[in-house]
Parts: C-alpha cells; structure tokens; sequence
C-alpha cells in the first residue's frame, strides 16, 4: 500500500468519524439542553396546559403571567436583592482576603506563615458539615439568627480553597517583580495591589465566579439560619415556593426560570474563567 | 526575604509587619470557621444539648446511641447507594464525552459550553425540573417510556411514580445527580487528554494499536492520576449530597429511602435541635470520608501512573 491511499483512507474514515462524533455530540448535548427547554417551556403554560396529556414542548396558549404572579406569591423582590446583596459581599469578601493571605503566603516571610499554610492544607480536606454547627452556635451567640451575617462576614475571612488557589498563581508570578517594587520604594501590600493582582486577573476571575456560584446556588446555610421569608436568597427561597405550591408547575418553573438567568448571563460571559478554572484547580461547585 | 542578612534589617521588619497584617483575616477565619469548629465539634458530641438549656455532659452516650440508631445506618447505607449508583457511572461517562469533544472538529467550544451548563445553574433549580420529569401522572419521563413502547408494539406498562415509591426514589435522584455532574468531570478530563503528549499516541498507532488498544494503553495510563483526582472529588461530593434530595424527596420521603446522612445531620440539628447527637453524625460522616478516601490512596498504587 502506497502512502497516497494510506491517506485517502484516513481522510474517508475522518469524515465518517466526524459525522458519528457530531450525532453522538447532538444526542448528549439534547439531554442536557432538555430540561431547560422544558423548564422554559413549562414556566410560559397554563395550569391547564401543563397537566395536558400527552405533553408538548409549545405551550398551546402563552401565559406569560407566570412571571408576574409569582411576584405576587411570594416575596420575589427581596430575594432577587438578597440574592444579588449576598453574592456582591461574597465575591468581594473572598477575592479581598484570598489573595491578601495567599500574597502572605506566597511570598513575605512571617512569624506563624507555617501555621497558617498547615492549617489551610488541613481545612482543605474537611466536609463543611463538620463544622456547621459549631459554627451556627458561634453565630447564634453573636445573635446573628434571622440576619444575613452569617451568610456573608465568613467570607471576609476567606477560605482554603481561595487562599490555595491564589498562593499557587503568585507563586509563578517573577519573584523579581516583588524585589523591583520593594526597591521602588513600594510597601508589600501596594506590591500585592498595584503589581500581583492585576496580573493575577485570570485567577481571580476564576475564583469570583466559582464564589458567585455558590453562593447564588447555596441552600443549606439560608435554610439553617434564615426565618423570616422577606430575609431569604432566591434559591432557598424556591423551596418555600415549593412547599407552598408544590403542584403548581408554571408557577415554579417561572421561579426556577428567574433563579438561573443571571447564573446562566454570568456563565455566557465567563465561561472561560469557569471551564478553565475548573481544568486547572478542580475546585468544586 | 530568606536571605540572612536581612533578617533583623527594616526590610526584614516590614516583611514580617505585613505578612502578619495581610494573613490577619485569615488566620481569624482559620481558627473560627475552621480548626476551632473542627475541635469543638468532636466536644459537643460528648453532651447532650437542646441549643436552649445548659449542655449535660453524658460521655459516650450519643455514640452509642448511633451505633443502635436504624435510621442512622439506614441513612448510611442510602448514601453508599447513591455514591455507589452515581461515581462509576458519571466517571465512565464524563470521560467518554472528554473524549468526544476533545475531537479536532468544528464547533467543540459551542458542545462544550452546552454540556457545562447543567453544572452553573442550582441543584434546587434543576432539581424541581426533574421532579416534574418524574411526575406520575403528567411526567414527560412516563410519556417518552409509554410512546417507546407503543412504537415497538408493546403493551404500555402502567405509570411508574418514580418519586413515591421506594424502590424508584433513590435511582431517579442518582440519575439527575449523574446529569448534573456530567460537564464538570469532562472539564477536568479534558484538560488532561489535551496534556498526553502526541508523540505517545502516534508511536503506539505505528506499531499497529487500534483504537481501543491505544486507550488502554496510552491514554488511560497517562491520565490515570487525573482519573483517581475526580473519583475522589465524585466520592467526597457524593457522600455529602443533600439538595437534590430536599427538594426532589423532602425527609427522607418515601419511608426513608432517600434519607441520606447530610439530611439526617441536618434533621437533628436543625429540627430537633439535638445538637450533640447531630455533631456525632458529623464526625461520623467526616471519618467515613476520610477512610474512604484513604483507602482509594491505598489502592491507586496498584491502578496510578505518575
């Protein structure tokens, strides 16, 4: 066999392997797409259409005030800004004292830097439900029951995988650039603002996302600590929906529509910062 | 700076002032949200403690008390299903779609972001869409299976309530957990097929290894490292699932066959308001991750190549 068939062949074979990967790619990426559309789908039926059967993907008649009612069902104003309050707070709290540990530890070197590398190694590996309910009892002593507090002051305070994502990204930034600041006459804290953090950009975008996340997508913690339903973020707040109109399928689609919008905006313009973020730390959701 | 002659100058000084000042916030997070709870919570476990009246130390009573709880090892045991029922599966299948879009084709980055988005949007907020999926009566999931049928000329069996029945509760949660999951494992498997080197591949392919071959023999071994890196990350997330179980099957519902071991914590804590007893099933759930995840240490010598 000549070489010119042996390529002829290969050729043949990658377009039908194409062709195979497209249709198995298709297959997948309609399961994942599905629920969306049904979730888009549903949010926009009458009561009446929803429980038709058999079901169709196009509502029969558009009902867009879904959308309007459940403003008037439950409290969607406030945990729209709850929501947004909460995720501002966490963002900026993270990013602020992440990186400000993560410089420290990266490259200053300070009495108690090895305590405080163990302990963040430590801490990595720990299930946050071991430390919940201390914690609860702490916040409840503090009298911050029924307040947002708890849900946002923890992140001024920053955590493991924050700080050890950031101190791994400093550690490749040019150690020579900390020298030139010192020997410019720059404190190592105007070091970690003026120089580390903007090119560090890339890191901190990956770690500001995966925090708007969690923290937009949190259920646990509002659920443990929130009582009055005007307080709650939207995604725990969904649930209430759910216990008070538990069959109500449009009404709590719309709920759950207007729950991932702004993850999914977010998403759209970051996904980048969330895929490659992922890719390289593997810090979980 | 590490250099000796610095140590003791004022540039040595302000090294230490700053490190201290920017590591402050924290060091006071580490030891109140973290090490310090760790430690009390092994502490709570040895009192019994309504939240409200003062804490009666009672020594090993709320561990004894486990050990006898049914619903404890019922709850234990649902879990180890559902780790059971969705690591395997979400790690074969997450590395198969790396393969898939890791294909030189057109338009990868589009499936990519496409099979991503079930991980950004919340676990409540998908999970009420697959509850309705699984809806008795009007459910798309009944439908699809009843028009399969009727295409293939069979006789429709009748409507499955997935979620009221014990028997379909736990799988129907696993298989949306398994949905759920799929785009972040193949995010980290694609980052490591991108990393095996070309060459590896391409001498394999010349001494005549078909494609399977080559997987087994190249690929695998190559990214086994990641592959141990996710199962763990699955194993530990798995053992901790509480969301979609709140919302899909609140309380354990039916008969507790959903009652998974972050609920059971969380029921104690939070609505009986056993705080001793919870922090038990707390450190019982830390220990059981932990052993877990020593022993897969302990076996990917045999199966790891770094």
């Amino acid at each position: 066999m000549g070489p010119l068939l042996k390529t002829t062949m290969r050729e043949q074979n990658g377009i039908a392997d194409g062709f195979a990967s497209y249709i198995m790619l298709s297959i997948v990426a309609v399961a994942m797409v599905f629920p969306f559309l049904w979730m888009a789908s549903t949010s926009l039926k009458t009561l009446d259409g929803a429980f038709q059967y058999p079901p169709t993907l196009l509502p029969k008649t558009f009902r867009i005030e879904n959308y309007s009612r459940i403003f008037d069902s439950v409290p969607m104003g406030p945990f729209l800004f709850n929501s947004f309050k909460l995720v501002i707070l966490n963002v900026v709290g993270v990013l602020l004292s992440c990186s400000m540990a993560a410089f420290a530890l990266a490259r200053l070197s300070f009495p108690g830097r090895r305590v405080v590398f163990g302990g963040m190694v430590t801490t990595l590996m720990v299930p946050y439900q071991v430390t919940i309910i201390p914690v609860f009892i702490l916040f409840q002593h503090l009298g911050w029951k029924d307040t947002h507090y708890p849900l946002w002051v923890p992140a001024f305070f920053g955590n493991a995988f924050g700080v050890f994502l950031l101190r791994q990204f400093f550690l490749g930034v040019p150690r020579d650039l900390y020298e030139a600041g010192l020997v410019d006459g720059c404190t190592p804290g105007g070091i970690l603002f003026r120089i580390y953090v903007p090119l560090a950009v890339p890191a901190l975008t990956t770690l500001g996302v995966f925090t708007f996340m969690n923290s937009w997508n949190d259920l646990l913690n509002p659920l443990i600590y929130i009582d009055t339903l005007e307080k709650m973020p939207l995604t725990a707040g969904l649930s209430f929906l759910q216990t008070q109109y538990g069959s109500n399928w449009p009404l709590m689609m719309a709920g759950a529509m207007i729950s991932i919008i702004p993850i999914l905006i977010v998403f759209f313009f970051a996904q980048r910062a969330f895929i490659e973020g992922i890719a390289t730390s593997g810090i979980k959701g | 700076m590490n250099t000796p002659a610095l140590k003791g100058s004022s540039l040595g000084r302000m090294e230490r002032r700053w490190g201290l000042l920017l590591s402050s916030p924290y060091l006071v997070g580490l030891v109140f949200f973290a090490a310090g709870p760790i430690l009390f919570s092994w502490m709570i476990g040895f009192y019994r403690w309504d939240n409200i009246s003062t804490p009666r130390f009672v020594a090993l009573d709320n561990w004894t008390r486990l050990l006898a709880d049914e619903l404890f090892w019922k709850s234990l045991a649902n879990t180890a299903y559902f780790v059971v029922g969705t690591v395997p599966t979400g790690v074969v299948l997450s590395l198969l779609l790396a393969m898939l879009v890791n294909r030189p084709l057109r338009g990868m980055g589009i499936f990519r972001v496409i099979f991503f988005t079930p991980v950004v949007t919340s676990t409540v907020a998908v999970a009420l869409v697959w509850a309705w999926f699984y809806d008795p009566n009007y459910g798309v999931l009944n439908y699809l299976i009843e028009t399969c049928m009727k295409l293939f000329g069979r006789q429709p069996p009748d409507p499955v309530s997935w979620l009221n029945s014990p028997r379909t509760a736990m799988p129907a949660i696993m298989a949306m957990s398994v949905w759920k999951g799929l785009g972040y494992n193949m995010v980290i498997f694609l980052a490591a097929l991108q990393a095996v080197p070309r060459h590896l591949h391409e001498a394999a392919e010349l001494d005549g290894a078909g494609v399977i071959r080559r997987f087994l023999h190249v690929t695998l071994p190559a990214i086994s490292p990641v592959v141990f890196f996710v199962i763990i990350l699955s194993l530990i997330g798995g053992f901790q699932v509480f969301d979609q179980v709140y919302i899909m099957a609140r309380d354990g519902r039916p008969a507790n066959s959903t009652m998974t071991l972050v609920y059971y914590l969380y029921k104690h804590a939070f609505q009986f308001l056993e705080m001793g007893y919870a922090s038990v099933i707390g450190t019982a759930l830390f220990l059981i991750i932990f052993t877990v995840t020593l022993s897969q240490f302990w076996l990917q010598k045999k199966w790891v190549h770094y």
